[in-house]
Formats: structure tokens, sequence, C-alpha cells
């Protein structure tokens, strides 16, 4: 046997069903939820201190999304956030604090290289993606929202 | 069966491999088997490990426990480096030898181009081979090594292996500070590196013979679930080597592969079975040994280091120490790149099995062959 | 205070969608990261997500489906304003707050620590 044929792959598939653990998906759904509302939940604190200090709520998520960044981009480089992420899973990377982790995580790794091919060049390595992809399909939307509705 | 006929030998000269002689002079025997009959000896192994491995359940064995994971160097890379050139130096010394009496260096690890074995390489003066086998370096430089001393190509060969958990994080995978969840299958590669000095004669456990594995590829492509990728190829090694030897599982104190951890082992075990080997209590895993499930590392240990400070500080001290007379350790690698697996391509995996017996138990003739 | 249990609620269920898709298929995290950026945009385009953002506050608007949102309603609102070239200024203009922070806070912790592994 070099490369399994397709027979042995199921076969193996089946024996893999025994022995695969399971994910704990009701923890990790329970942990995504409180982590996922926690950190909402701080981000709605500095909303609401925007508004307090006069910003329409539409126009105070925009400072808002800036300080969790902050907050996010501090707590990866105090080392904390890989932490929260690994009990956490999408309840800590999906807050805008996670994108901010995918950004500064790459920044202090590959500093070694250098900060123009180590930080600058690979900075973007997961927000990168991100950025291309909102940008791409919402450019797609926004298009399609004006064929449909008009401006 | 192929192993079925090398058990008909007139002559027990050699206590393995009564086979008919050839062209390889008896060195080569079944499809994959090489015999050493002048009986490299291991002379001395060293182990290096991080903290966190410092902690598991073998903490006390290891020769050399770092307190954190970059002791002083300014990169993951130099550090892995440092963990080889440490090993390496301290296996020479525990053999009474120094470097300019070594004949190969023979190492390996998992980072591009092997650069912490060059690097620690550039540091010792030893000619140097540099080998690339994924985790499963460790028994391919054990081979190796066995090979060019048993042929007479040098008097000592060392052979050494490591991997460090942050280094193989940022290259395989992602940031060390990204926050992202392991799954259960996940394993954790170890920081460490291990020794074995390899000489034509001397006290300590010989290396009686080697099994070279064929890359075996089951199909899977999720580089989280490495175990259930390479359990197939320890299957297919171990049961190569029964085949070739002509040994039973029996004939074995303890048979170890290398880093399936706790997900891959029960199902080589299974494979095993299935093509009529029962492995029972003297099989493990040296992925499930590094550390205790409460440290958090998923599934258990990997990297190259996994097999190869788990056989040079505490396989080998079992060996001093009588409790194991003959081991067969087979180290297994999953021989993926970043490359491979965003592309799509599916894992190849390969495993190298290693006898290493204690000369009492050679010598005694445990009526093999 | 009806507000933090509302941003927490509608924040939490929108991670406890990612976490299921995490779990349930073979996506990596960055795939499910561009994954709800590009919903969070389609959900926008749809009309839906502005209510959302009106009963979550900070809990619709912080997860990355937000970001989605937002790049839209940029791009819509600077259409109204210049016309079709809107549509290639508005986003960022929308999440210059976002990404510049990003860029400039990630340079800075780059330069403050190192990673601890």
């Amino acid at each position: 046997m070099v490369k399994a044929s397709n027979r042995q792959k199921e076969a193996y598939q089946q024996l893999l069903q025994k022995h695969t653990p399971s994910r704990p998906i009701f923890r990790n759904l329970v942990l995504a939820f409180l982590v996922g509302g926690a950190i909402t939940t701080i981000g709605q604190g500095v909303l609401n201190f925007f508004v307090s200090q006069g910003l329409s709520p539409k126009d105070a998520a925009t400072p808002t999304a800036g300080v969790m960044i902050f907050l996010g981009a501090l707590l990866t480089g105090l080392g904390v956030y890989d932490k929260i992420g690994k009990f956490a899973g999408m309840g800590s990377a999906l807050p805008i604090t996670g994108f901010a982790n995918s950004i500064v995580s790459p920044a202090l790794e590959f500093k070694r290289e250098g900060f123009v091919l180590g930080v600058g060049a690979r900075m973007f390595q997961v927000a990168g993606p991100v950025i291309v992809y909102g940008v791409v399909s919402s450019l797609v939307v926004s298009v399609l929202h004006i064929l449909v509705k008009g401006v | 069966m192929p192993g079925q006929g090398l058990r008909e030998g007139k002559e027990p000269r050699y206590q393995l491999g009564l086979q008919p002689k050839g062209f390889t002079d008896g060195k080569k025997i079944g499809k994959q088997t090489v015999v050493f009959h002048n009986r490299p000896v291991v002379l001395a192994t060293a182990s290096v490990a991080g903290p966190k491995e410092g902690k598991g359940p073998l903490g006390r064995y290891y020769d050399i426990v770092k307190e954190d994971t970059l002791f002083g160097e300014r990169t993951w890379e130099k550090a892995e480096a440092r963990l080889l050139e440490e090993a390496a130096n301290l296996a020479v010394k525990k053999a009474n030898l120094k470097t300019q009496e070594v004949d190969y260096l023979l190492a390996g690890d998992l980072l591009n181009q092997l650069i912490a074995s060059n690097l620690a390489a550039r540091e010792i003066s030893i000619p140097f081979l540099g080998l690339y086998g994924a985790c499963a370096t460790m028994s391919e430089a054990l081979t190796l090594a066995a090979v060019l001393v048993d042929g007479r190509y040098g008097k000592y060969a060392l052979a050494a292996a490591s991997s460090h958990h942050d280094s193989a994080e940022r290259q395989y995978r992602y940031p060390t500070e990204m926050g992202n969840q392991r799954p259960p299958t996940a394993q954790w590669t170890v920081t460490g590196a291990g020794a074995a000095l390899v000489g034509a004669s001397g006290e300590g456990p010989v290396i009686t013979c080697a099994t070279v594995g064929t890359v075996v590829d089951i199909g899977l492509k999720d580089p989280n679930d490495m175990g259930s990728a390479m359990a197939p190829a320890a299957a297919e090694t171990i049961w190569q080597h029964f085949q070739d030897t002509g040994r039973k599982p029996e004939d074995y104190d303890l048979i170890a592969t290398g880093d399936l951890a706790s997900v891959g082992k029960g199902i080589a075990l299974d494979l095993l079975k299935k093509s009529g080997f029962h492995l029972g209590r003297n099989y493990t895993d040296c992925g499930v040994m590094v550390y205790d499930p409460s440290q958090d590392v998923q599934a258990g240990a990997s990297g190259c280091g996994c097999s190869a400070i788990v056989f040079a500080g505490y396989l080998m001290k079992e060996l001093a120490e009588g409790r194991i007379q003959r081991l067969l350790l087979v180290a297994t690698g999953a021989l993926l790149s970043p490359t491979s697996y965003q592309q799509g391509e599916s894992i190849p995996c390969i495993a190298h099995a290693v006898a290493v017996e204690n000369q009492r138990s050679v010598k005694g003739g445990a009526g093999i062959g | 205070m009806v507000d933090f249990l509302l941003a927490f609620a509608v924040g939490g269920a929108i991670c406890v969608a990612a976490q299921l898709v995490l779990d349930l298929t073979k996506l990596t995290p960055a795939h499910i990261m561009v994954l709800f950026v590009s919903l969070g945009a389609v959900v926008s385009g749809l009309g839906l997500y502005g209510p959302l953002v009106k009963i979550g506050g900070a809990g619709a608007t912080v997860p990355l489906t937000g970001f989605g949102h937002a790049l839209v309603q940029g791009m819509l609102e600077d259409v109204r304003q210049f016309g079709i070239l809107g549509l290639f200024s508005g986003g960022l203009r929308a999440t210059a707050v976002g990404i510049t922070s990003a860029v400039v806070f990630g340079y800075l912790m780059a330069i403050l620590f190192n990673p601890k592994g």
C-alpha cells in the first residue's frame, strides 16, 4: 500500500468513527455564548460612554470599535488572548477583539523576521482575507441592493 | 507470507536472520529489514526537555529540563537548535568521548530546510548528515547510525532529533499568540531534543535490526488529526517487521510507537489486531507518555522531540535497569507541509522500527529465527 | 441595563452560530471569520442587520458581522452622496477607524511585546 484505494479509505473512515473523540460541542457553545456575550457587553459599556459624551448611537459604534481593537491588541500583547481563545473558541475570535488578535499575534510572532518583512508583511495573515472578502462581498451586495431597490 | 521462509535456517550463526545470504551477505532480510550483525552499541543517550515536558510524568528522566522555552535565545528556532546542540554534546560527554572522535552526526527536526539541525551542527564540528523524516526522525537517525557503524564506515555515529512547540506552531499552524481553539484530536508538539551515541563496541544495549518504512497515505487531510493519519503507517511497519524477522509481538518487552497519541494508538492496535497481531500490555506510544492529561494537550504529544526524549530519557533507563530487555521503537512521522495541505494534498505518513536490546538478551538467544 | 442584556444575548448568539460552524464543519477559524464578514454584508444588504443593531447595540456591531454591515452601509451612503464612485470610497471610509486602529495598535504592540508562546 502506498496510497490507499477508495475502498480502503472508506473502511478506514468507519474505523475512525470508533476512535475519534467527539468535540465537546455543548460545552463549546456555552463558552462561546458566555465569552462572546461578555465581550460585546463590554462593547456596549464603551458605546454607552460615547453616547453619554454626545455621540449618536450610530456614530458611537465607530470609536467603540477602535477601543475594542485596542483592548484586543493589548490582551494579545500581554499574552492573555490566546488563553481566552483556547476555551472560548469563536466566542473570542469573532468579536472585533479577535480581529485585533489576528493582527497583533502575527505582528509579534514575525517581529523576529524584521519590522518590514516580518511585522509589516505578516500582520494581515488572517485579517487580510477578512478585509478582502469583506470589501468584495459588500461591493457585490451593494451593487445588487442598488439594482434591486435603487439608491 | 514474506517472513515465513526466514525462520528455516541451518546455521544459527546469528541470533537474528537465519536467511540465505545472497548479495547483502545477510544484512538485509525480508522486504524491508536490515540486520546489524556487528551489533552496534547505544553507548549513551541524552535528553533535553522544555518546562511543560519537565512537568510531565517523565520529567525526572530527562537530563536537562529548561525553565522557559527561549532560555536566553532570541528566536524559537535558535532555542530549538540549542536544545539539539546540548543533547548532542551531552551524549558525547556521557560516552566519555570528544566530539572530534565522533564520525557522523545524523540529525533532523521539523523546520524548513532543517534549520534547527543546521544551526546546531554549525556549533558541533562533527561531519553532519541532515535528515528529514518528520516525527519519525529519531528512528531514521538511529537506523542510519547503526548502518554506518555496523558497516565499519566509522566507529561512532551520533543520532539526534529535536522539535520545539513554538517554532512548529508558527510554521505549521498559527502565530503562538493567536487565540484558536484546539480540537480534541490535536496534539502538542514537544519542546525537546534527544541524542544517542552509537558505537562499534562497548557497554550498553545494542541495535539488532531495523525495519525501514514505506510511505503510507490513507487519504486524511486534517493537520489537527495526525494520530489518525499516521496509525496505518505505524501498523504497516510493525507488521512488516514481524514478517521480515519472524518475530512475534511477545518477543518484545515493549513496542513503542512515536507520536500516535491517544487517538492513533487505539487505531494502530485495531489495525494490527485485524492483521493477526495482538499487542497487549507490551505496547505503548511515546505521545501518551510525555504529558499528563491535565496539561491540556488534547490527544497527547507529537514532534521529533517526542520519541527522541522518551527514548533517550526514559526508555534507555528502563533498558539499563533491566525492566525492558528488548525494545522496538517505531517513531512515526506525518510528512506534510503547510503548502501541501493548503493545496488539498492528503498527508503522507511514515514509520521506521528499530530494535534495541540488552546484550544479555541477545546473547541469551530468545529463539529468534 | 436592558441594553447590556440585549448586547450580551445578541453578541453571544452570533458567536454561538460561528462556534456551531467551527464544530460541525472542517472550516478553520480564519475561514469562519471571512464567512461571517460576508454573511454580515449579505444580511445588511437584505435590510435586516440595521434592525438587529437597533435591538442588540454593540452586541451586533462588535462581532465581525458588524464589520460587513458597516462596509455595506458605508458604500450605500457614499453612493447616495457621490454617485457610483461611492462603491469604492464608502466601505473603507466607514471602517477606517477600525482598520487604522488595528494597524496602529498592532504595530505598537509589536514594538512593546514579544510572543510568549
